[in-house]
């Protein structure tokens, strides 16, 4: 069987975008909310696979990113329910519900610590890469776990969901709609990014570093930006996750987390536009009618990802599109 | 050789690792328009010096003058922008790419553009002009679509120098191109390599003795990380010294 790539992510999207709509028909909201989640984990992936399928880079420790766009939403919208200013040092402000400002807020603060994170983890490869990304995630978790001003090892829970102007936010649909929006604006910037001069150039890095500084380009300047676009995507998937539960937990620090994140990406297929996107699907999927089934569904999870590192290395995209490679 | 400035230059390179002298007070010159080549017994320093003048390694002491401009300090990426166009003895290409796709990232180099994120690089015009330039100049045009893990060893080297001119460099290093090469394969990348001294004077490191005789104006015979002779093929053939240590006395 072998469809061409872009019928398959055609399908996939129309298939996210339309899932929703026929829940809305027959009164099934826990499927919307069930999709909204596939899509949120599915942003997530995407911002990873940048450097990890494109830059070659196996971070396991996206779950800061992903943790601190949480953050970011559950302190600014506990500041604005509880009516207390947020002080910090250089300037105080009340919080806010506005989900545009805390969007802002995730990827900017993503991204700074992106930043300062890559330029020091990026000095490494391989192994002590993914083992120092590994170690900053856990010092994240365990600050948040004692953070007791924001609820320390119990979370911070939202009791109203941010909102955006001109929607309704509470209401399951037209929060998918944002978040089905947001992956797609994402995705079109990442398809055209990976085509692009940059994209071309984090491609090269994968394959060969000596090649790329042999052509007179920085390869930390490429790797670091890359790490940084990454951080900062799954920062802002990190705000709407918290807004999906209302809810902020050091758990989403955790390097279960990170993991999962990974396994999103082998499943669909790495170093592909939709690869984290189907990844996710079949996750959220599994997680549910599995999970309903028998609370240790993390095994028959373990097999299906055995089956595709096994025999299908190009992950799911792989075997429908009878393509191993993602560039081929 | 004619009295002109050098191109390029190492000052009394020196570098050891341990008890070994790897490069032991190198001083050699590239003049405009030629070929220099580098040869010497396997362990000699070759590839040493190829990476100090690069940037790969870091000399002990002593400095690499590019255009009467040291470039000692600078890192690889930028002797690359400085003017070093390499190429590398083992083949460093995207395999998964093109042969197209891989000349685009020299012309995304040369022209510092990797800080672009929308227009795709294929369909830029200038990225593309300088990319299929190269290619046509080493007679790779037909491979463009081709992707780089399916051509044959000989295109790859080809495929190498391509990269390095799309630099525009003012000097080659090139690091055993033959390497690997049938005759034929070799007889055509030399009677390139020939024509590119116009451009550009590469500093050729090399086994293929054919090659060597064939295209180098001077020859540095490299011996336990000392010169030990420079000269024309023909002195270089006649010298004892050089006889001794490298060629052996079997003539």
């Amino acid at each position: 069987m072998r469809i061409a790539e872009h019928w398959v992510n055609g399908a996939v999207l129309i298939g996210i975008a339309a899932l929703p709509l026929w829940a809305l028909l027959i009164d099934e909201p826990f499927t919307i909310t069930l999709v909204t989640r596939a899509v949120i984990l599915a942003l997530a992936a995407v911002g990873l696979n940048i450097v990890l399928g494109f830059g070659g880079l196996v971070s396991f420790g996206h779950a800061v990113f992903f943790g601190l766009g949480g953050y970011a939403m559950g302190i600014l919208a506990y500041h604005a329910q509880t009516y207390t200013v947020l002080d910090l040092g250089f300037f105080t402000t009340e919080g806010t519900k506005s989900m545009p400002i805390i969007w802002l807020v995730a990827m900017g603060i993503s991204a700074i610590a992106a930043f300062f994170i890559g330029l020091l983890c990026l000095r490494t490869s391989g192994v002590y890469f993914i083992m120092i990304t590994l170690a900053f995630g856990q010092m994240f978790y365990y600050f948040a776990i004692s953070w007791a001003q924001y609820g320390g090892e119990d979370g911070l829970s939202i009791y109203v969901r941010n909102g955006f102007p001109g929607l309704n936010t509470l209401v399951p649909i037209q929060f998918f709609g944002i978040c089905f929006a947001l992956l797609c604006l994402v995705l079109i910037l990442k398809a055209r990014l990976q085509r692009a001069p940059f994209g071309l150039a984090l491609n090269a890095l994968r394959q060969s570093e000596a090649r790329v500084a042999t052509m007179g380009l920085n390869p930390m300047r490429i790797k670091l930006l890359a790490f940084v676009l990454s951080g900062a995507i799954t920062g802002l998937a990190g705000a709407l996750f918290a807004d999906l539960n209302r809810f902020v937990s050091p758990a989403m620090f955790s390097w279960q987390f990170s993991g999962e994140l990974i396994v999103l990406i082998i499943i669909g297929g790495v170093g592909r536009l939709m690869g984290p996107v189907i990844g996710a699907c079949v996750f959220v999927a599994l997680e549910h009618f599995l999970g309903g089934l028998t609370d240790f569904w993390h095994v028959y999870l373990g097999l299906i990802l055995l089956g595709i590192v096994l025999f299908g290395r190009g992950g799911l995209l792989g075997l429908l599109t009878g393509k191993e490679g993602a560039h081929v | 050789m004619s009295d002109a400035a050098p191109i390029l230059e190492t000052r009394h390179l020196s570098k050891s690792f341990g008890a070994l002298k790897a490069t032991d007070d190198v001083s050699i010159t590239l003049q405009p328009g030629e070929i220099h080549a580098i040869i010497g017994p396997n362990g000699a320093g070759k590839s040493t010096l190829i990476q100090q003048i690069c940037g790969a390694l870091r000399p002990d002491t002593g400095n690499v003058v590019l255009d009467g401009r040291d470039i000692s300090g600078l890192s690889t990426q930028a002797r690359a922008r400085a003017g070093l166009g390499r190429t590398f003895q083992v083949s460093q290409l995207c395999m998964e790419d093109s042969v197209l796709e891989n000349a685009l990232l020299g012309a995304v180099g040369a022209q510092g553009a990797a800080w672009r994120f929308w227009r795709r690089a294929l369909e830029t015009a200038e990225l593309r002009a300088t990319a299929e330039a190269a290619l046509a100049r080493v007679g790779l045009s037909d491979e463009a679509a081709t992707r780089c893990a399916n051509l044959s060893h000989g295109a790859r080297r080809q495929l190498e120098v391509a990269m390095a001119l799309t630099l525009r460099p003012r000097a080659f290093i090139m690091d055993e191109p033959m390497a690997g090469m049938g005759a034929a394969g070799s007889k055509r990348l030399t009677g390139l390599l020939d024509g590119l001294r116009q451009e550009a004077p590469i500093l050729l490191v090399e086994h293929d003795m054919d090659a060597v005789f064939a295209l180098a104006d001077r020859i540095s015979v490299l011996v336990y990380g000392k010169i030990i002779a420079t000269g024309s093929a023909q002195e270089i053939r006649s010298s004892r010294a050089v006889r001794e240590a490298y060629l052996g006395d079997a003539e």
